[in-house]
């Protein structure tokens, strides 16, 4: 794909996040904060998938929600076609909602047991009245019923009455009723038993040949994200530290982080158990509110060097790789950014 | 049966009693355990994966459980034959468990010195000095950095990754010869997941336990498992060696589950998906519970429940397979004896065992599926791969 020729439809541009920790109960100061996102910038085409991945506490929700203006940026950009909306209200800012939907990962808590599947589905048509008018509502609920393969008998049932896989339906025709460009998906399948999350995978993936979807897809599990994603960024304490194509990230990963992550996905193939080398990582993740000076993966990983914790590395391609023509050439934070040979990956 | 087993289920029944009805999640589970064998117990949520571990261990709710029939024989004793203080003997010295949610399975407003050293205390009668100094060993053994600093801290103080490791030195406190890690490592990350798992394969090596490691994800099971117990609907459908069950399913739910794993070479195309969901357990459907989803679907397992059929590698005429099923047969008949389930017993056409006890438990080794038609799958499965 020429990436490079198209305008991207999100365009993120050194995010920072941080919340504020207070002590104190009448006069409260802050001493410190959670640095949840740190400067993070990435592009999203029209069309495409992002997946990014990294491991609890790294940032990759709040991503979303700041995505989603659920959350105000400390700093940074994100501009929607060009336009920054990190600081929009009122109206402007329901205006570009309705073009950024949301997943939610939990389908048993994101969706209220109080309203029947024909409210949820047809609320956000109560805020934007425009996309469907009040008598063509019903219609309209039920053919989206249809597209997610879900009975349109079904509008008056209530939440409870559907299996985990059915409701996960259910919050992607929610997040369809708008007619969206972009839907950003959080742990869409992370709650799902096996047998049903290649359903839904496969339901996301028509839906977006159907309608030209864009998918920012946040998972933890590397399999899928690959499978779904035309491109993959790697998240680290609230860092990006690996961007690139889908071949790039599982084929020729050139931060340690990434290398490690991949070789610890377990494979579902016994004969690779005693072929493959495995990266154990020592340690935690270090607490985001006192994150290590320098390259923030220095205290996990085996390359680390004094340069490590004195100078931070750029997410750019490494000089190093910059002529190469194979999709070694991405970018990747890390100041010894090399191809490890034997990377199993998922 | 060999002298090695250290656990056997057999036949075992377990409902509960609700409001809606009767919830039958256990239909007769058959499974065994060796000494220093890994069994994973693969299933949906729903399955009765869990169930079985909480009635082996005995701490299944009771009511609304109700254990309807079955034996849990653990080194030749039949547990439900035992008494509440017989089982509690058993339960900690000799049998352990390992729970999937640490922070929830600790008790918050006790240190976690005090929990491990409750081990020792009731079992071992130790003072509360000794117990603590047990407790600090444990916690080294465990990989606990700086332990001995560490043993007064409260559960919360721990991150997700040593709170586990804190559950598996609970577990393995008494040195027990059987442990049950129920989804161990589903709350964790894949890089503290790849340390739990490489410790307790460790810990398993050096005391030569049984380990029964429940879980949904096939990529663990794959990387630790000796074999593999694969449930649906309170039943086990299949049952194999490890490197058997991923290079040659013989049961369409096992394989369907195999096939919906995103593979490298499938990009951009539809994966493999199961239709339909998993059944109610108030209502599992009549013959094969599977039969709603199964591709494969004939007239009878809509009517005939099947049993669990040996799985014998003769039929198949490909090479590779013969060579996979030597080794099987080798186990299956040193260990069969008089069983009426030996390899076999299986008529050539796969019809249903007659006359055979179709609840007996299959020797160690042994293959067996729960499909009437486990023959055609394998073969489907040989072709595919040919």
């Amino acid at each position: 794909m020429a990436e490079s020729t198209r305008e991207p439809i999100l365009e993120v541009r050194n995010l920072v996040k941080h919340f504020p920790l207070t002590q104190g109960i009448v006069f409260q100061r802050q001493v410190g904060a959670v640095r949840a996102v740190d400067d993070i910038s990435f592009e999203l085409y029209p069309g495409e998938t992002l997946g990014i991945v990294g491991e609890s506490g790294c940032g990759k929700s709040t991503v979303a929600k700041l995505l989603m203006s659920l959350e105000r940026p400390t700093s940074g950009e994100i501009f929607y076609k060009g336009e920054d909306i990190s600081r929009l209200s009122g109206r402007a800012l329901k205006a570009v909602r309705r073009n950024i939907q949301m997943v939610f990962q939990d389908p048993y808590t994101s969706l209220n047991p109080r309203m029947t599947v024909g409210d949820i589905i047809g609320e956000p048509f109560e805020i934007h009245p425009e996309v469907a008018p009040k008598g063509d509502r019903e219609a309209k609920v039920r053919e989206l019923l249809d597209v997610v393969g879900l009975n349109p008998e079904y509008i008056n049932r209530y939440p409870h009455q559907f299996s985990g896989g059915q409701r996960q339906r259910i919050g992607i025709a929610r997040g369809l009723a708008l007619n969206p460009e972009i839907i950003i998906c959080d742990e869409p399948v992370s709650a799902l038993d096996v047998s049903v999350q290649a359903q839904v995978i496969n339901l996301m993936e028509k839906l977006q040949d159907e309608f030209g979807l864009s998918y920012l897809f946040i998972a933890h599990d590397l399999s899928i994200v690959r499978h779904i994603s035309d491109r993959v960024g790697v998240m680290y304490l609230g860092k990006m530290v690996e961007i690139g194509s889908d071949s790039a990230i599982y084929d020729h990963p050139t931060h340690p982080y990434t290398q490690a992550l991949l070789s610890a996905v377990p494979l579902p193939d016994p004969d690779a158990r005693e072929g493959r080398e495995r990266i154990i990582l020592t340690g935690d993740v270090p607490s985001p509110a006192n994150p290590p000076s320098g390259c923030r993966f220095r205290t996990r990983c085996w390359k680390a060097q004094d340069r490590c914790s004195e100078e931070l590395p750029v997410l750019a391609v490494p000089q190093r790789f910059a002529d190469a023509d194979t999709a070694v050439a991405h970018e990747s934070a890390c100041h010894f950014a090399e191809e490890k040979p034997h990377v199993a990956h998922a | 049966m060999s002298d090695d087993r250290l656990l056997e289920v057999r036949d075992l029944k377990v409902e509960f009693h609700t409001r809606d009805g009767v919830v039958k999640a256990l239909n007769g589970v058959s499974y065994g355990v060796d000494a220093g064998e890994t069994l994973a117990v693969l299933g949906e949520s729903g399955s009765g994966k869990s169930v079985t571990a909480q009635a082996i261990m005995g701490i299944l709710d009771m009511p609304p459980g109700r254990i309807a029939g079955g034996e849990i024989l653990f080194q030749g004793q039949d547990l439900l034959t035992l008494g509440r203080e017989e089982r509690r003997r058993i339960r900690g010295p000799r049998m352990a468990m390992i729970f999937q949610d640490a922070l929830s399975s600790l008790n918050p407003v006790l240190s976690v010195g005090w929990q491990l050293g409750e081990m020792f205390r009731v079992h071992r009668g130790a003072s509360r000095q000794e117990a603590k100094a047990r407790a600090v060993e444990l916690m080294e053994r465990v990989r606990i950095p700086a332990a001995r600093q560490r043993v007064n801290d409260y559960p919360h103080e721990f991150s997700g990754g040593m709170r586990q490791r804190i559950m598996i030195a609970m577990a393995l406190a008494l040195e027990p010869d059987l442990i049950i890690a129920d989804e161990p490592t589903t709350a964790l990350d894949v890089t503290v997941q790849a340390q739990v798992m490489e410790l307790l394969a460790d810990l398993q090596r050096e005391y030569r336990m049984g380990l029964i490691l429940i879980t949904h994800d096939l990529g663990v099971v794959a990387d630790v498992a000796d074999r593999i117990a694969v449930m649906y609907a309170g039943r086990i459908v299949e049952n194999a060696p490890v490197k058997e069950l991923y290079a040659t399913p013989a049961h369409p739910y096992t394989q369907g589950l195999l096939d919906s794993i995103p593979r490298l070479d499938q990009k951009g195309s539809e994966l493999y998906a199961i239709r339909g969901l998993p059944p109610n357990l108030l209502r599992i459907p009549d013959g094969c519970p599977f039969h709603p989803r199964c591709p494969r679907v004939r007239d009878v397992c809509r009517t005939e429940l099947p049993p669990l059929y040996a799985v014998s590698p003769e039929v198949t005429t490909d090479p590779g397979a013969e060579a996979d099923a030597a080794g099987a047969d080798a186990a299956g008949s040193d260990a069969v004896g008089s069983d009426a389930v030996g390899p076999d017993a299986v008529s050539p056409d796969a019809a249903p065992l007659a006359g055979a006890d179709v609840t007996e438990v299959p020797a160690v080794g042994e293959r067996s599926s729960a499909c009437h038609f486990w023959k055609e799958t394998l073969d489907d499965v040989h072709r595919h791969s040919s």
